[in-house]
């Protein structure tokens, strides 16, 4: 049996999260809050793609982000007590009236 | 995709009227997780019920395990679409535990040990439908499918059936976990295919 999961590298974001964002998100830095370690979106450890993506800080695992997509939607949380942010998928041909 | 094989189509008239809208049977009994796996010796699991007032019963592995046990056999459906029937499971109810304790609280957060959490109404993991599960056709349950425990509520889509559970809390207001706060919906019926926040 596998060694479940493996993870992949931030830049499986880079998909999902450039229906939403005009520049690329895997370039730029976050300073982990909980280990203060300094890391690209590239270089988070990518848990999923389902049911969503969670990526996590490759120092401590902290939660950085979580995207979920929908037909017509997606969603992004940042952190863990941000709230989630709905974004229409403009290139999505399928359409979810909510 | 490719065409389905005849078989495909012969079990799926078997379990008809046990799939639910837009989902497909699966023999196999896939993986997903959002985070590492945690690893849990059952000499240092604890499962503990936290009350509204902060009050706590807890139960090591060997309490646990001297519980009275069930044997549910039951379909799962995942919100990635695929249902599996007929897993057998080996656990403790989660009356047992939920008795236990004074609460007037009618929602529970199941906690896990990733820190993974799970909102779910109290009386959907009461009255025989919810179990902590330690034993999955016939075997000890392995890490990867949640072990050494994990929840198993069957009649829920299964991201809220958390895997590596280290307790329930009862809240008095409903608490979105891990996934329904990202998007998912808040309760999870597949029969009525709700999926995501506006289904």
């Amino acid at each position: 049996m596998n060694e479940h999961p493996l993870y992949l590298d931030g830049n499986a974001l880079a998909g999902p999260l450039g229906e939403v964002f005009t520049t690329d998100p895997t370039t730029a830095w976050r300073l982990c809050p909980a280990c203060r370690l300094p890391a690209t979106l590239a270089q988070l450890h990518v848990y999923g793609p389902e049911p969503g993506l969670t990526a996590r800080c490759p120092g401590c695992a902290a939660v950085a982000l979580r995207v979920v997509t929908q037909p017509g939607h997606l969603w992004l949380q940042l952190g863990s007590g941000a709230g989630a942010f709905r974004f229409s998928r403009p290139h999505d041909r399928v359409r979810n009236p909510g | 995709m490719g065409s389905l094989s005849p078989g495909f189509h012969g079990r799926t008239r078997a379990f008809e009227g046990r799939l639910p809208p837009g989902q497909y049977p699966t023999e196999s009994f896939p993986v997903l997780s959002a985070g590492p796996t945690p690893h849990v010796p059952t000499d240092r699991w604890s499962f503990t019920v936290t009350t509204e007032r902060g009050e706590t019963r807890s139960w090591t592995w060997d309490e646990m395990m001297a519980l009275p046990q069930e044997e549910p056999t039951v379909d799962i459906h995942c919100v990635t679409r695929w249902s599996k029937f007929d897993t057998r499971w080996r656990g403790v109810s989660l009356d047992v535990f939920l008795d236990e304790v004074d609460s007037s609280s009618e929602h529970v957060v199941a906690e896990s040990f990733d820190g993974y959490t799970t909102n779910l109404p109290r009386e959907d993991v009461t009255g025989g439908k919810a179990w902590l599960a330690h034993a999955y056709d016939g075997y000890a349950l392995s890490p990867d499918h949640g072990g050494p425990a994990r929840l198993v509520v069957p009649h829920l889509y299964f991201w809220k059936s958390a895997k590596w559970i280290k307790g329930i809390i009862l809240t008095p207001d409903d608490e979105p976990g891990f996934w329904e706060s990202a998007g998912y919906h808040g309760y999870g019926d597949p029969w009525r295919e709700q999926r995501y926040w506006s289904d």
